[in-house]
């Protein structure tokens, strides 16, 4: 549409194929790490229930379904 | 416009480091809104819920008092959890910024950090918040946690996708239209798919009858203020991380960078033969 944005932007992202694979990467680690927090039991973390336990008070708190 | 010999654009992995160290501060920072509002809340669903157990040992699954983690550890625990998950929360925000800015078509680059802070706030927290609100502990079937938790994460998306037809409906409408016109259409976009989703999805009513009412109503007040201030400090820090990039003094992350070559996140110098 209109082309006279007047700031010039800060991030003109060239949508070239190796920053989208790169996002996606980034995009599938964070919401590994999101997933850790959230709904983890030990399969992922491999530390048994123990981060699931230390995690729990903020799970509750942040929205999540605990039990 | 390719040129960027006196201020060059952060790259992406500068943009990402800034959204994960902005969701980092903002999550310590819900954290200790969590602890300070929330806590209590927890203490008192988890007496209840211990006089519950005591009364029938039969309740079966408590991961209360399993002692693998002491209730000491669980409060100090709540600060890791709100710190990775902002962290987590950041770095996505700042993956959209960067993949969204140029179709954002805001009139800078602060507001469309904001405003994708803000989308997050709306379609992630308030709309699966207003059908799934958040449970403490004592409430809650433990038979259907798999589904709820479906259930819940279906609504976060759904939820983002309301955000997304929002701004379907305001793009819809052409420049030049009245203001209130485009926020119609915006307002009708999300409200079509935000509606319906909380009409498709299956409700659970799982509070039991004795369970206090103000300490249910105080939990989920905490809860929904604990992720306000995520998304809000997460979107207020890492807008100010981006503009603090502008001032040329302070752009020496770009010189640090890799050369062009290697930098194929570079949007700045996009790759031509
Ligand atoms: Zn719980």
């Amino acid at each position: 549409m209109s082309s006279s944005t007047p700031a010039q932007p800060l991030v003109r992202p060239a949508a070239s194929p190796r920053m989208l694979w790169a996002a996606l990467a980034v995009v599938g680690a964070l919401l590994l790490l999101a997933y850790l927090v959230a709904f983890d039991q030990g399969a992922v973390s491999r530390s048994g229930m123990y981060l699931h336990e230390l995690m729990h008070d903020g799970r509750h708190l942040l929205g999540v379904p605990c039990h | 416009m390719s040129l960027n010999t006196t201020s060059a654009p952060p790259t992406f992995v500068t943009v990402l480091l800034r959204g994960l160290l902005a969701g980092l501060v903002a999550g310590l920072l819900a954290g200790t809104f969590a602890y300070v509002v929330g806590e209590p809340r927890i203490e008192a669903a988890i007496a209840i819920e211990e006089a519950a157990t005591h009364a029938a040992p039969a309740v079966g699954h408590d991961h209360h008092q399993d002692e693998l983690v002491s209730r000491e550890g669980q409060r100090g625990g709540l600060f890791l959890a709100t710190g990775l998950f902002g962290a987590a929360m950041g770095g996505l925000l700042a993956t959209a910024y960067a993949l969204l800015r140029r179709r954002l078509r805001t009139a800078d680059d602060g507001r469309s950090g904001l405003l994708l802070a803000g989308g997050a706030l709306l379609g992630a927290v308030i709309v699966p918040f207003l059908k799934y609100p958040p449970n403490p502990p004592a409430v809650g079937d433990p038979d259907t946690i798999n589904q709820r938790t479906g259930t819940y994460l279906l609504m976060v998306v759904l939820g983002l996708v309301a955000v997304w037809a929002g701004s379907l409906g305001h793009r819809s409408i052409r420049r030049g239209a009245p203001p209130w016109l485009r926020a119609g259409a915006a307002g009708g976009g999300f409200l079509l798919v935000a509606v319906v989703s909380h009409l498709v999805l299956p409700s659970f009513e799982e509070v039991p009858d004795d369970f206090p009412a103000t300490l249910l109503w105080n939990f989920r007040l905490a809860s929904l203020g604990t992720q306000v201030v995520l998304w809000a400090a997460t979107g207020l820090l890492f807008t100010a991380l981006m503009s603090r990039g502008r001032r040329p003094a302070l752009d020496r992350d770009a010189g640090r960078l890799p050369a062009p070559g290697r930098s194929a996140f570079d949007a700045g110098t996009p790759a031509r033969p």
